[in-house]
């Protein structure tokens, strides 16, 4: 089922419009990320056991794992989507958008990692937080990012924006790695382990693994759907703001306005 | 040869202009020196806290005053018209880039001497293991000059500029910061042997970011 979204407008809006896209209002994809996250509710919460150690505190691991992939995953698509907007032949608005929509998702996303890890690390670890190689890269990835998103607020022309915004994604992903080495180094050369650090895949069977493997399903088809409907939306605006331009244009040259006065 | 020769032409220019407007000398040194001096309250000299954490102080005054170093390189390019000048010069934009850069990384090493200095009379710090500091100095050194040009040129233009390209260069050099440190640490403690794997990572990093200039520099100087 979808409908078209028609604002009521200008009175310049006769023949085909430039920005009216159509918007599904509910979708297959839409219907089949809420079954998704309902059958992962059900299955994190009342059909996994409890763990042995851990306790109903273990449960928030099968919403931590999959945010932290997730955010993962969207800054990968950030940066395959800033490519193909690099290279001549794929050049189009759209991977600029794609590439802007899978960043936000990306943070709010690691903001999320952080946040239940730092929840379960406090009845797990006894702290809150740990200067451990993977919680602080993803705490600099978090910051690297947010200053991708405030670059692309900065309000330039689409083909602008596209290329800062394009090169700054890649500076950043190419930096991950060296952050990860870095952080990693300083821990193993300066730092004891001072806590006992589970390697929950080690150790993880039966309903836990099959609840683990169905909440990152779900929260891949949450991925697509959300950086679907947030490109739309950003193609919309983008619409609308060439929509409001061409009739100001218009109006001016109607009233007779000359555009030259200054 | 060309690239080398431009590049110390561009690196003139922005060193002349240093010298006759004395804008890191009379604006940034300072800056730097009052944040020393403010660490000093903020740690309690009396607890012998200082002398033990003074390299991540220095490296914190030296990022701080790298950002207004690399704020004022293209302050200097935003006014009457300098980088259509720069743009319609004809001079390789990865020359432009370099130049740029190594003026940025003559001014912060001097900076870098002095703050030095601040650190080991104010913080009481005695200094040992002189090659692994002055190397690991001149790899970060070059490492946030290029990082900076590289956001400089990348927010050149934009109307919140100022603002943005602290919270874009930060996080990017935390291996900067990181490497540093504890290259430091170890020099001044007299473990000159564990300080080595840090100034190859800084170098590393160096690297890395020297050649994402040099790659990304000409494009975006077009746009800026």
């Amino acid at each position: 089922m979808t409908s078209t979204y028609s604002p009521d407008g200008s009175a310049h809006s006769g023949g085909a419009r430039p920005g009216a896209a159509r918007v599904p209002r509910w979708s297959v994809l839409g219907a089949a990320t809420v079954l998704a996250l309902g059958v992962q509710a059900v299955l994190a919460l009342w059909v996994a056991p409890a763990d042995a150690n851990q306790g109903d505190a273990q449960r928030l691991m099968y919403i931590h794992v999959p945010a932290a992939w997730l955010a993962y995953l969207a800054f990968t698509v950030t940066a395959v989507a800033s490519v193909l907007w690099l290279w001549p032949r794929t050049r189009s608005v759209k991977w600029d958008l794609v590439a802007g929509a899978s960043a936000e998702v990306g943070v709010v996303f690691t903001a999320l990692t952080l946040a239940l890890g730092s929840l379960w690390g406090r009845p797990v670890w006894g702290t809150w937080w740990e200067w451990d190689a993977r919680l602080t890269t993803t705490a600099v990835l978090l910051f690297l990012y947010l200053g991708y998103l405030a670059l692309r607020r900065t309000g330039d022309s689409p083909d602008e924006r596209g290329r800062r915004c394009a090169i700054a994604a890649l500076i950043a992903f190419a930096d991950v790695p060296v952050v990860h080495f870095s952080v990693t180094w300083w821990e193993t050369l300066h730092q004891e382990a001072t806590v006992f650090n589970p390697k929950l895949e080690t150790n993880i069977t039966g309903t836990m693994a099959w609840t683990l493997l169905w909440s990152v399903v779900a929260f891949t088809i949450l991925y697509v759907y959300l950086v679907r409907s947030r490109t739309q939306l950003a193609e919309m605006q983008e619409g609308l703001e060439e929509r409001e331009l061409a009739n100001a244009i218009a109006e001016r040259i109607e009233t007779g306005e000359s555009a030259v006065t200054v | 040869m060309r690239l080398l020769r431009e590049a110390v032409l561009v690196a003139g220019k922005d060193l002349r202009i240093e010298a006759r407007s004395r804008v890191v000398f009379a604006q940034v040194l300072p800056f730097g020196g009052i944040v020393l001096v403010l660490f000093a309250f903020a740690l309690d000299p009396d607890r012998g806290l200082l002398p033990r954490v003074a390299p991540g102080l220095f490296w914190i005054a030296v990022l701080l005053a790298s950002l207004l170093a690399v704020s004022r390189a293209f302050a200097i390019e935003a006014d009457n018209g300098a980088r259509d000048g720069l743009r319609l010069s004809g001079i390789d934009p990865a020359a432009i880039f370099l130049g740029k850069t190594a003026a940025v990384v003559v001014e912060l090493l001097a900076l870098e001497v002095v703050l030095g200095a601040g650190v080991v009379i104010l913080y009481d710090v005695r200094v040992t293991g002189g090659p692994a500091l002055l190397l690991a100095s001149l790899a970060a050194t070059t490492g946030l000059a290029a990082t900076g040009s590289v956001y400089g040129v990348l927010a050149a233009g934009l109307r919140a500029r100022e603002t943005l390209v602290p919270l874009l260069v930060l996080p990017f050099v935390a291996p900067v910061m990181l490497g540093g440190t504890r290259a430091f640490e170890a020099a001044l403690g007299g473990v000159t042997s564990e300080a080595w794997p840090w100034v190859e990572l800084l170098g590393v990093f160096a690297l890395m970011a020297t050649t994402i200039g040099v790659l990304v520099f000409g494009p975006l100087l077009e746009e800026s």
